[in-house]
């Protein structure tokens, strides 16, 4: 007779998720008991619980020794922290870009802070996971919340329409992967990674191996919107309340990224020749579509939503080169994980601007940016810096993320590698383009419908302006500042 | 006729085409819903042939977390569907199009 054997559970490593629970847990129950009175709070909670997630992170990362839990399915280390860290830091501007936002408009505020909550619980777990099943749970775990706060304007058939396109597609492209999971635990007989990569080591049912590798890498190619499957990016984008909008292009995007360098880096890895030319044609066609068709929007949050697009394509060029470096995969990654730690300041600030001045113009369009250098010059200086950093112009942030992709991909000296740079730096070109575009707005055109009353910023928004361009101005000046924490995001293994 | 275990594959793949084709085909949300179903129990099907197969537990293990997570999808998706149809009676999905991709 087996007897039970309690699992060995580390509740240090697991605090930032269970302090996380708490809070969310905390938000749904005041909201339950308080109902209107209190509801005002529930903003401030979230944004606490957040804050307070990232005190056993640090702990953690003092600590400094790798943590592994169920088997090797769940591991603290290194990367695990770096992530974490963003994707809370990104979930707390988040939610200070949505305090006013939710509080003002006809929406549901404890139920919104919830979804937000889970949707970043999932995002920590994905950071650990190392294991198909956790990674199965911590996808849906993200995904679910927020196919409901896509929707979040229910009344609105926009928003209804972003949440049904989001949803369809989201949840087609989790079958896709767990086919594509299934076939891989059939030939292996395993759901940890590192046993993944061992079993597929033996090289048998290469077709098998093949269509396997290619369903999951799809399925995630759908979570990062790589062309052409991002079809449900921009109209999910436009539809969606805006905090939203920024929180599925930063937060969402990079949990998809977690995964696929937890897969490919992990798991896949040793099964090159399947995936290289995948992601060489995947980074290619994602940056090009994305920053063309950019170029002829005429609402700047769908043209930040193409932009987000093309941002994923140079976030998977690295994927195209792993093996050719001479130090290993982990160039790649840091290329990879740098990238999305800038991105993720820069394009947060963006959607905190765009969010300010639609709070005056109750627009999107571009025309209704014109001439706010006039009647807002701070706003309108800080938009130019985040779409020029988006750009990649030095001395903000982008720059210093767009030269680790060209570094790893002209370190990998190959000649497929060195056409994607050229790819990239083409691509960088077009992208100047439709950035400018935006600046040449605020700057020459005359003001919309003449109207020049200032644009009043809550408190807890420029709070968010401010951390972003804090940030990347920061970076952009100092890279050394992030590439110390994107040294430190290596694959225990 | 002696069934074996790539008799369960071939239907698996079979279910998770037919799933798929009509998922793109078809324009009626509810009949879309129940295409991601077909793919998922594919899914399923797979998971038990292997892991009966392999005799490892692990795979009908995860048959049960794909099954809660469908229901929770369901439960979102339907949620959805209806907050459209309270709007718009009788929409199928092409015409929710307000947005263009």
């Amino acid at each position: 007779m087996l007897s039970f054997v309690q699992p060995n559970i580390d509740y240090h490593a697991l605090a930032p998720e269970l302090v996380l629970v708490g809070a969310l847990l905390l938000i749904l129950l005041v909201d339950l008991v308080f109902e209107d009175r209190a509801r005002w709070a529930t903003s401030s909670l979230a944004g606490l619980g957040l804050l307070a997630a990232l005190i056993p992170i640090i702990t953690l990362a003092v600590n400094g020794h790798d943590r592994s839990m169920f088997g090797g399915a769940y591991v603290v280390d290194n990367f695990a922290l770096v992530m974490k860290a963003v994707f809370l830091l990104a979930g707390y501007v988040v939610v200070l870009m949505s305090t006013d936002y939710i509080g003002e408009g006809d929406y549901y505020e404890g139920e919104y802070y919830f979804m937000l909550l889970s949707s970043l619980f999932g995002m920590l777990i994905m950071a650990s996971a190392r294991d198909l099943i956790s990674i199965f749970i911590a996808l849906e775990t993200l995904s679910i919340p927020a196919y409901l706060l896509a929707g979040w304007r229910k009344r609105d058939l926009k928003g209804n329409e972003a949440s049904l396109k989001y949803y369809l597609l989201g949840v087609f492209a989790s079958a896709v992967m767990l086919y594509g999971m299934s076939l891989i635990f059939g030939v292996t007989g395993s759901t940890v990674l590192t046993d993944i990569r061992d079993g597929l080591g033996s090289g048998e049912s290469v077709p098998i191996i093949t269509v396997g590798i290619l369903f999951v890498v799809i399925g995630f190619a759908f979570k990062v919107s790589a062309v052409p499957f991002h079809t449900w990016a921009p109209d999910t984008y436009e539809g969606a309340p805006t905090p939203i909008t920024a929180f599925l292009s930063v937060a969402s995007k990079a949990a998809g990224f977690v995964a696929l360098l937890e897969l490919v880096f992990i798991a896949f890895e040793g099964h090159e020749e399947v995936w290289k030319p995948l992601f060489w044609i995947l980074a290619a066609i994602t940056m090009t579509v994305g920053n063309l068709i950019a170029l002829r929007q005429t609402n700047v949050v769908r043209m930040l939503a193409y932009s987000s697009v093309a941002q994923a394509g140079y976030m998977l060029a690295p994927f195209a080169i792993a093996g050719d470096l001479s130090g290993g995969n982990v160039g790649a990654i840091k290329a990879v994980v740098t990238y999305l730690i800038i991105y993720a300041a820069m394009n947060l600030g963006a959607f905190a601007v765009v969010i300010a001045v639609a709070r005056k113009t109750r627009s999107a369009e571009l025309s209704s940016f014109g001439g706010l250098f006039e009647y807002a010059p701070g706003l309108a200086v800080l938009l130019a810096a985040f779409v020029f950093a988006l750009a990649g112009i030095p001395p903000l942030g982008g720059w210093y993320a767009k030269l680790a992709i060209l570094n790893v991909l002209i370190d990998a000296s190959t000649p497929w590698a060195t056409v994607l740079a050229v790819v990239v730096a083409v691509n960088s070109v077009i992208a100047l383009f439709y950035y400018a575009s935006v600046a040449r707005e605020m700057l020459m055109r005359p003001v919309a419908d003449g109207d020049r009353t200032p644009v009043t910023i809550p408190a807890s928004l420029a709070a968010s302006i401010g951390l972003c361009a804090v940030s990347t101005i920061a970076i952009g000046v100092a890279p050394n500042l992030i590439a110390r924490f994107s040294d430190l995001a290596h694959f225990v293994s | 006729m002696d069934v074996g275990a790539s008799w369960y594959l071939v239907l698996a793949a079979m279910i998770f085409a037919i799933g798929a084709l009509g998922l793109m085909v078809r324009r009626n949300p509810l009949v879309m819903f129940m295409c991601i179903e077909l793919m998922l129990n594919a899914v399923n099907l797979t998971f038990v042939t292997f892991s009966r197969e392999l005799n490892d537990i692990g795979g009908q293990v995860i048959v049960f977390f794909v099954l809660v997570v469908a229901a929770a999808e369901v439960t979102v998706g339907l949620g959805i569907i209806v907050a459209i149809l309270r709007r718009r009676p009788g929409i199928t999905a092409d015409d929710v199009s307000a947005l263009k991709g």
